[in-house]
């Protein structure tokens, strides 16, 4: 079917085969900037979440001032339009990258608009793990870092999987709304030649690209999810 | 011999934004070595905050919990977590790792003391052996049934070689049988291994089995404390009373007001009491309540009677009753 529609794109007019190779190559980086920044992110955003649910006041270990710290932080990283972000920290991409343009570039923004939304993602996922399971562990004389490490972080292991997904997919979204400004991939694609050159078709195969990258990861992170929880009789 | 749990003047006040809730007011309480102590309440009455109280998972507003002499109140966090690992607790939900297999979860509490992986495992095949769940130490929690969870709960509890195990409302959520089993277990844990059991627990069905001693905590306050039997035969604060005859609402049709409650004790469960009373006395009698079990062909439990209206009558079948050795005590206010 796909090769089918990629063999028809390719004969068509405006399509040869150097677009089919730019496509291909937009896939990659698009892949590329979306999997690096999740990666970078989750080392931001998981040990954010944790701190958010230990020092929150019916936490492991209280603590209103860390607990807000992050909570603020998080509240105003997440309220700010992307775009924006993208634009705000291009002195910050500068320094970290050399320049302010292009996949590697594009990172530095994802990986700190990301962040707060994984801890965010992290905290839910954990406040749903049974307070009765941290009570029994507690009783046992377990300390704060075994009950993150062995307790929380295990029996939330599906659900941190799901949120990982959804994670994935709103990176996905960013990278391509970087396009705008040239951040490369897909989305660069999809600004450059279906907005400024107007060539619809060309718009369309990203379009559907993003689409297909976004079922294949969701249907991936729900499928190991449920692979791995235990709670479902299998 | 010093009791192994002492709790001294405990009160325990929980603060709300604007209002506050006094759980325990005062609560002293000795509980011996070796012993199976019921702590008995209605729901609400602060019995959970109590048994929380013993291993500091819920630290007292004031008084203090002394396990084997040691002081609680003057222990570090990391003591305390030591002195946790010698108090196990089971639940009312069982609160086993969903994600874990049943023999890991045996090993939790071993992995916390710093027990070595291989001889975690052996020792948890052995306790899931005792607690009769050796054929599933690879099935995970969800594949098991309620009995089954409490009984991998006990089998974890049992890890450390715990000095003091802590049952909260354990059999609340099972079946009549399976608590029945439940308990039966828990009384082979006692005697086998000496650990001193403390059980709360709102059902008194659930003392009567297994308990040597009872505590009875209403409103946050111990009501009423001593050994099963004294408790159940002459019940003095109306917390006990309660609990005892578990009221039962109003009877209609006999009129009279004046109620008997027999405790059977060692009458052989062979001879009929009741209908050879009745037959002796030529007056009928109105069974309120019975609760009664043949244990070893000896008559258990008790029983609450309506007497007839006419007050020879009565007095006769009082001082049957009386000569036949059954403990009995009018019960006012029964009906109404």
């Amino acid at each position: 079917m796909l090769s089918e529609f990629f063999q028809a794109l390719s004969t068509g007019a405006s399509i040869g085969n150097t677009v089919v190779a730019m496509l291909a190559e937009g896939t990659l980086v698009t892949l590329y900037m979306t999997l690096v920044s999740t990666i970078a992110a989750y080392l931001i955003g998981l040990p954010m979440g944790i701190a958010l649910v230990v020092t929150a006041d019916d936490g492991l270990r209280p603590n209103r001032i860390i607990y807000k710290c992050l909570d603020i932080v998080a509240n105003i990283v997440r309220s700010i339009p992307f775009l924006i972000l993208l634009i705000l920290v291009i002195p910050v991409t500068r320094a970290i990258v050399g320049k302010s343009y292009g996949p590697t570039a594009t990172i530095v923004p994802l990986v700190l608009a990301a962040g707060p939304f994984i801890a965010r993602m992290v905290e839910s996922s954990l406040l749903e793990v049974d307070r009765g399971v941290i009570e029994a562990a507690q009783s046992m004389g377990a300390g704060t870092g075994y009950i993150v490490a062995k307790v929380m972080l295990v029996e939330a292991r599906s659900s941190l999987i799901v949120g990982a997904t959804i994670v994935l997919g709103t990176i996905l979204g960013y990278s391509a709304m970087a396009g705008t400004v040239g951040g490369g991939g897909l989305g660069d694609i999809a600004i450059r030649y279906g907005y400024h050159r107007y060539q619809q078709d060309i718009m369309w195969v990203t379009v559907i690209l993003l689409v297909l990258l976004v079922q294949v990861m969701q249907w991936a992170g729900i499928r190991l999810s449920r692979k791995l929880d235990r709670r479902v009789r299998n | 011999m010093e009791p192994i749990i002492q709790i001294q003047k405990v009160s325990k006040t929980f603060r709300g934004r604007d209002n506050q809730v006094e759980a325990l007011k005062g609560i002293t309480l000795d509980i011996e070595k070796g012993d199976i102590c019921g702590i008995i309440g209605m729901s609400g009455a602060g019995k959970s905050t109590l048994v929380r109280c013993l291993n500091y998972l819920e630290k007292p507003t004031s008084g203090t919990v002394l396990i084997e002499n040691k002081d609680l109140s003057a222990m570090s966090e990391r003591e305390l977590r030591k002195i946790r690992t010698e108090i196990a607790m089971i639940f009312q939900h069982f609160n086993l790792l969903m994600q874990r297999s049943v023999l890991d979860n045996v090993c939790v509490p071993m992995e916390i003391a710093g027990v070595k992986k291989k001889d975690a495992r052996k020792r948890a095949l052995e306790l899931l052996e005792v607690v009769g769940l050796g054929d599933k130490a690879k099935s995970y929690p969800a594949q098991l049934s309620g009995g089954q969870k409490q009984r991998v709960a006990i089998a974890r509890a049992l890890a450390n070689n715990p000095k003091i195990l802590l049952c909260d409302e354990a059999t609340s959520a099972l079946d009549p049988t399976t608590t029945k089993s439940i308990l039966k277990l828990l009384q082979q844990i006692n005697r086998e291994f000496g650990i001193t059991i403390v059980i709360i627990t709102h059902e008194m069905s659930v003392v009567q089995e297994i308990c040597s001693h009872v505590a009875i905590i209403d409103n946050g306050v111990l009501a009423e404390s001593g050994t099963v039997t004294e408790v159940f035969e002459q019940p003095k604060s109306s917390a006990a009373k309660k609990l005892v005859y578990m009221v039962n609402p109003r009877v209609e049709r006999m009129t009279s007001r004046r109620c008997i409650r027999i405790v059977f004790q060692e009458n052989s469960s062979f001879e009929p009491v009741i209908a050879n009373m009745i037959l002796e006395c030529k007056a009928v009698v109105n069974i309120l309540k019975a609760d009664t079990s043949d244990i070893g062909g000896i008559a258990h439990g008790q029983m609450i009677l309506q007497l007839p209206q006419e007050r020879a009558d009565a007095d006769r079948m009082i001082q049957y009753l009386r000569d036949r050795r059954l403990i009995v005590e009018e019960v006012e206010d029964y009906v109404e």
